[in-house]
């Protein structure tokens, strides 16, 4: 790869008021990495997902996302980044009620331009991926929250985003559901997909091959980086 | 490293179908407030299709009516004279008549001033009941267009005896149900036989609550004047005009101003006009109502777009624009109004047809009508969700997803 997937370079995020949720941040994470970003609560981790994520823009510093610099884009290209290029997976799911798994999934595709026949054949197919074949009709009230977590993975992966972002994924489930759920973001990253996940939870970011720590903003330690000097390295294991 | 050339990313574009069906999700999730506020434009809609339809229907009814009457019937009465005194025609004013070129046909009734018409004798004097009787020539029917309801008409025998023909309120007033040889009622003291009962009168009202009788009986015992107080004539239509301004003159040549000359389907006409404006004054009820209507439709929009930031969010982070968000809620605001609009028209063409069909006449609601409700309801559903939807597309997708 020519260029990283992620390339935050001294990035700042003051929110109005003066509250400073980063500060000057900079991290580099390669094509095909598994990072846990670990922190407490308030320690800007949040506001990272949201940055990379192109849900906001920074105050000040560059963000690159599979070689475009975020800054440059339009509302209208960045959307369309998102919908190509990453997938989200939230703490509470945001399943659509009474629609059920398969159309929840492909609606996940409804602004990539795909017609609606393809959208649900890929639908079936990411759900066939993450274990719920025999759920396609199943609305989210009747599934279990693992199962719900998993319609929400299905749906971040069925246009085969190169990046998936997933905050706090096992925040809400108990603790066979969130090992299942962490499996299954082994198994999706084995198979080349990048993935962020947020945490605060450092025993689910141990388990993760690089974890990035932060507090009050800042980058404490990262595990690429303890190994290799930085940020001369390129922070890229994989 | 970081500015590689790439092509950028360009937003797919929704198909339509997609964007009505994205629409469809805030109905479909919660289809009774979909319901009610879809009903608020129902109801102004329908106000407006009905109101519109039931004032053609009446329209289109008066048009037969018309049509079937005849608006070639000129009246003449006696007006006042130059002292204020009531005027009389000349007795031969009907023979007169006659003879101008272009009338087909005239007939003449007389009203006899000193008889009053009683059930029996036992009636107290005071109890006219507001009737009149009149002599009538034997072809006033034919020349009014009035049918009998039960019995016969008067005929060159009849005329000479005391046998009455009632009109139609008349018949209700003393009681009578059919004619027939029992049947009798007093006129000036006298006694007649309801030999027939008429059926309302379009175009000659005063029959109606009228008892009538054959002019040489009239003359002969009620003390009848023989001077004419009312003459119907028939023209040919081309030439009505033309009969118009000779008719006064030719009923009462010696004084052509003491005679008042009218065209009774005016009358009808003018009717439908003053019903014309009430319907319009309904019309700008109804409008009230679809705006009523509108302002609901915004505030279910407005209330929409708050419970829904998650939704918003989501969509966001799926990849769909600022544009994309507008458009969403724009067609759900459409499709609400759409909804409220089409039932709306059906309603007001059901009551339309309801009462039309209640009333015999026949029902017309014209297309403008149709097209011009479900415009107005696309235009107001335009409104009411432009505001809701920029609102929502301007939402900040952290924010949005912030909101659990």
């Amino acid at each position: 790869m020519t260029f990283p997937m992620i390339a935050l370079t001294d990035v700042s995020r003051i929110y109005s008021g003066g509250v400073a949720a980063l500060r000057s941040v900079s991290l580099r994470i390669g094509h095909g990495e598994l990072v846990a970003i670990v922190g407490p609560s308030g320690s800007g981790k949040s506001t990272m997902l949201n940055l990379v994520g192109t849900l906001d823009r920074p105050t000040s510093g560059t963000i690159h996302i599979d070689g475009y610099d975020v800054s440059q884009l339009s509302d209208g290209r960045l959307s369309a980044l998102r919908a190509t290029t990453i997938g989200f997976v939230f703490q509470s799911f945001h399943l659509a009620a009474k629609i059920p798994a398969l159309d929840n999934v492909a609606d996940g595709l409804l602004y990539t331009g795909l017609g609606r026949p393809e959208r649900r054949r890929r639908a079936a197919a990411a759900l066939e991926r993450v274990g719920l074949g025999h759920r396609l009709d199943h609305e989210p009230h009747e599934l279990s929250g693992g199962e719900r977590q998993r319609v929400a993975i299905a749906r971040a992966v069925a246009g085969d985003p190169p990046l998936v972002l997933a905050d706090e994924p096992t925040g809400a489930l108990d603790s066979v559901s969130g090992a299942g759920v962490m499996e299954l973001l082994h198994e999706l990253n084995a198979g080349g997909t990048t993935i962020v996940i947020i945490t605060h939870d450092r025993e689910i970011a141990a388990g993760l091959p690089r974890q990035v720590r932060m507090r009050d903003g800042m980058i404490v330690s990262d595990s690429a980086v303890e190994s290799e000097p930085w940020p001369a390295g390129s922070g890229v294991t994989a | 490293m970081t500015g590689v050339e790439r092509p950028m990313p360009v937003p797919a574009r929704m198909s339509l179908r997609d964007v009505l069906r994205v629409g469809a999700v805030g109905l479909r999730t919660r289809p009774l407030r979909a319901f009610l506020s879809a009903l608020g434009i129902a109801i102004g809609i329908a106000a407006m299709v009905g109101v519109v339809g039931l004032s053609s229907s009446s329209g289109a009814e008066l048009d037969r009516t018309l049509s079937a009457l005849g608006t070639n019937l000129l009246t003449v009465s006696p007006g006042t004279t130059l002292m204020g005194e009531e005027a009389k025609m000349p007795t031969d004013a009907e023979a007169m008549i006659e003879r101008i070129g272009p009338v087909q046909a005239a007939s003449a009734t007389g009203k006899i001033a000193d008889a009053r018409v009683y059930r029996s004798e036992r009636i107290p004097e005071a109890q006219t009941g507001g009737l009149s009787a009149y002599a009538v020539r034997l072809d006033l029917p034919a020349t009014v267009g009035a049918t009998l309801r039960s019995g016969t008409w008067l005929n060159a025998a009849t005329e000479h005896y005391p046998a009455a023909v009632i009109g139609a309120t008349a018949a209700q007033r003393l009681g009578v149900g059919a004619a027939g040889p029992d049947t009798q009622v007093v006129v000036g003291g006298v006694r007649f036989t309801v030999v027939g009962v008429l059926a309302p009168v379009a175009l000659a009202t005063d029959l109606d609550s009228g008892v009538l009788v054959g002019w040489p009986v009239a003359e002969a015992q009620l003390g009848f004047d023989g001077h004419p107080t009312t003459l119907y004539t028939r023209s040919e239509e081309s030439g009505l005009e033309a009969v118009r301004q000779v008719l006064a003159a030719t009923a009462n040549p010696e004084a052509p101003n003491e005679v008042d000359v009218s065209r009774p389907s005016d009358a009808l006409a003018a009717k439908q006009a003053t019903s014309q404006a009430f319907a319009n004054l309904l019309l700008g009820v109804g409008a009230v109502a679809l705006l009523v209507g509108g302002v609901g439709v915004a505030n279910t929009m407005v209330i929409s777009v708050l419970e829904r930031r998650a939704e918003i969010g989501l969509r966001r982070s799926l990849g769909a624009t600022r544009g994309q968000v507008r458009t969403q809620f724009l067609a759900e605001s459409l499709l609400l109004s759409a909804l409220g609009g089409c039932g709306g028209v059906l309603l007001g063409m059901g009551v339309t047809m309801g009462y039309a069909y209640y009333s015999g006449w026949p029902s017309v609601v014209p297309a403008w009508a149709t097209a011009g409700g479900l415009a107005a309801t696309l235009l107001i559903g335009a409104v009411a969700g432009l505001y809701p939807a920029i609102r929502a597309s301007r939402l900040s997708p952290t924010e949005a997803l912030a909101t659990p």
